[in-house]
């Protein structure tokens, strides 16, 4: 469960959104433009807030910039259905964590507020992940299954770290070719769904329970057998 | 051809233009100058010597031989000052004078001559200037002249100079023609640098413009007030594509989150449900349309020129290749790179290897099991050239200008995957990088090359 502030002005896609996240179990408060919205903020802790990039009284930009100044940390993420190339690098400067455009699919959005979410808990700095027999070394850059030593190409020594971090949780085919390749746009073909079948032929091959699963319509999970 | 690049440089010209003009004008000053003051002073001498000799022909004619002799005896004081008067018989023997001798004559223009004799006190040779006057009725003839060793000193002393004034001519042209070339490169170059800034990038800019008022400064003006209005219509582009993006933007969101609510109500089995997620799939597929026109349309209007800069394409071309490896190996395709050393251009990393991997993405979509798909870079004497070449079944020569249209499909793909907007965008990018892009036969297969402008060094 997560405390979410929801700042939307477009009131129709607003109640869609408030009421998916109360339905996957979140408490939400919502505002419709930019004022109430700090206000909000600033009154209250959110675990992540979901800010539209142009809303009305105050811009989402100068919002953001000043929940910052009062040194709130609270994970943002902005929606935009502007057009610019390096709207999401100044949606990024301004202080958002992360940047979604509209119209986005809604397994989406709560994919990366719980990477979002992920993020903020203070972790000590991890050498070592570890999903069941699955584990990855982070200093040595080794990985073992079951003991035996998989032999992983750096880029997907990258992919399983990412999905490692975010076990338990979807992650979508966008959120891995924007953290693992850092690429922003949107490829023709499905090339991360290659990357993935490569990697479940490294690490589940041969495993009675495999750990990579893909999740339908949504994206991909690394998970143990329960 | 390049190292005689300097001979096409303005510097130069100027350079030169000025020497020549320089050179020609002092000469002719030079010139002038000194024929004419020649010619003033041997007036001077001859207009002294003929009011003499006038005066003495007339004191011949009133008293005399003896009067005249009388007479020239009494200037013998004047030889000092260069006066020199000799009467002769008109065989040339002497009667008197302060010369010993008639001297050696040659004519210079009417009665007036010129010669050479020693002075009294010193051995030098002389040159002296003056008039013979014929005394009628008495076979005498007058010599009355001028020494005029001074001047014709002066004419030597101004000719054995000329070497060193031609060479004093040619330094100052040259250095004047210098000075004033720096002086306008340096206002040129200054107004050149501003306007490649601003042309990569920062349309803020401004060209300063100085407080004179002259040429330049107009330039300068004109140039910011083109300036102004690029930014204005740029700005409105911007606003333009914003609300279109917003406007459109908001109700496929809505579209698309109504579709999801409906879908997640359905038993994921049912029939509804399955048209449900088809029409959510259309949904995307126009969103990704959408997306890309927006993005073609942003890229021609420059808008993301801001976002441009220094950029390795090596680094963007293995990365992208390396994203579409297991694609192609999948498709039992060999993607090669062709290993090159750094080639650094201005641009902007997303949209090229987004671009990129929209090349790549065809020839591996179109090429045949088995074929290959050549990734390069290369530093070339035109430029940075990023190509793509696969030995598929490429695209014929006439087709080639027409599939970089929007929305053209060739009937050979129609039923593949794909907006027909993937070259497009290539192009769009290929025109904000001033790049240029070729579609060529790789015989067989096709050579996509995007040949990008060197950094130049001062940019």
């Amino acid at each position: 469960m997560m405390r979410i502030l929801v700042v939307e002005d477009d009131l129709e896609a607003q109640k869609y959104l408030v009421n998916g996240l109360k339905e996957a179990g979140h408490v939400v408060d919502d505002a419709a433009e930019g004022e109430t919205g700090l206000a909000l903020a600033l009154s209250r802790p959110y675990d992540v807030a979901i800010i539209d990039r142009m809303l009305p009284r105050m811009d989402g930009l100068k919002l953001v910039e000043e929940i910052r100044e009062h040194g709130n940390a609270t994970p943002v993420l902005f929606l935009s259905a502007l057009s610019e190339v390096d709207d999401r690098v100044k949606g990024l400067k301004a202080g958002g964590d992360d940047y979604l455009t509209k119209p986005y699919a809604f397994v989406e959005l709560l994919a990366r507020l719980d990477a979002l979410m992920r993020r903020r808990q203070p972790s000590a700095v991890k050498t070592r992940l570890q999903v069941g027999d699955l584990e990855l070394d982070l200093l040595s850059r080794a990985a073992r299954r079951n003991g035996a030593p998989i032999d992983l190409q750096p880029r997907e020594f990258r992919l399983l770290e990412y999905l490692m971090r975010h076990a338990n949780q979807v992650v979508t085919r966008t959120m891995l070719l924007e953290s693992v390749w850092e690429y922003h746009f949107d490829p023709q073909t499905n090339v991360i769904d290659v990357h993935i079948s490569r990697l479940r032929a490294k690490i589940d091959k041969g495993f009675e329970h495999p750990l990579l699963h893909t999740v339908r319509g949504a994206g991909y999970m690394i998970r143990a057998q329960v | 051809m390049r190292k005689f690049k300097i001979f096409r440089t303005l510097a130069f010209r100027i350079v030169l233009i000025y020497f020549v003009a320089f050179a020609l004008s002092a000469a002719a000053i030079v010139a002038f100058t000194y024929s004419n003051t020649v010619k003033a002073l041997n007036a001077q001498t001859d207009r002294d010597v003929s009011d003499e000799a006038n005066i003495l022909s007339d004191d011949y004619y009133r008293f005399g031989i003896v009067g005249l002799i009388d007479n020239i005896i009494a200037r013998y004081p004047l030889s000092a000052q260069g006066h020199i008067y000799v009467l002769a018989h008109s065989d040339y023997n002497r009667v008197v004078g302060n010369l010993l001798d008639w001297p050696q004559t040659t004519p210079a223009g009417g009665d007036i001559v010129e010669f050479n004799y020693e002075p009294p006190r010193g051995h030098e040779v002389h040159r002296a200037r003056g008039r013979i006057i014929q005394l009628t009725g008495g076979d005498y003839q007058l010599l009355v002249a001028r020494d005029v060793a001074e001047r014709y000193e002066t004419e030597h002393q101004v000719e054995a100079n000329l070497p060193g004034s031609v060479l004093l001519m040619i330094v100052l042209g040259l250095v004047g023609g210098a000075l004033i070339s720096h002086q306008l490169l340096a206002r040129l170059d200054a107004i050149n640098r501003t306007s490649r800034e601003i042309m990569a990038g920062d349309l803020s800019r401004r060209v300063r413009v100085g407080r004179t008022g002259d040429e330049f400064d107009a330039l300068s003006e004109n140039l910011n007030r083109m300036l102004d209005r690029t930014e204005r219509l740029m700005k409105g582009m911007r606003e333009v594509t914003d609300s279109v993006a917003h406007d459109l933007r908001t109700p496929l969101n809505r579209l698309r989150n109504r579709l999801e609510s409906i879908s997640t109500g359905l038993d994921p089995d049912s029939t509804e449900a399955g048209a449900v997620d088809g029409a959510i799939a259309e949904t995307d597929r126009l969103i990704a349309t959408f997306n890309a026109l927006l993005l073609i349309a942003e890229a021609e209007a420059g808008m993301a020129r801001e976002a441009l800069g220094r950029l390795d394409l090596r680094g963007v071309m293995e990365g992208v290749a390396e994203l579409y490896a297991p694609l192609a190996e999948e498709n039992n395709l060999a993607l090669d790179i062709v290993p090159s050393g750094a080639a650094v251009v201005f641009g902007n990393k997303s949209l090229i290897s987004q671009a990129l991997a929209n090349l790549i993405d065809n020839a591996i979509k179109y090429t045949q099991a088995g074929g290959h798909v050549r990734v390069s870079v290369e530093d070339t004497p035109a430029g940075i050239a990023l190509s793509v070449a696969d030995n598929g079944p490429g695209i014929a020569a006439q087709d080639r200008t027409r599939v970089l249209e929007r929305f053209v499909r060739l009937e050979e793909s129609r039923n593949s995957p794909g907006t027909g907007l993937g070259l497009s965008l290539v192009a769009a990018v290929a025109r904000l990088h001033d790049a240029r892009l070729t579609l060529s036969d790789n015989a067989p297969g096709l050579k996509a090359v995007l040949l990008f402008p060197p950094i130049r060094s001062n940019a």
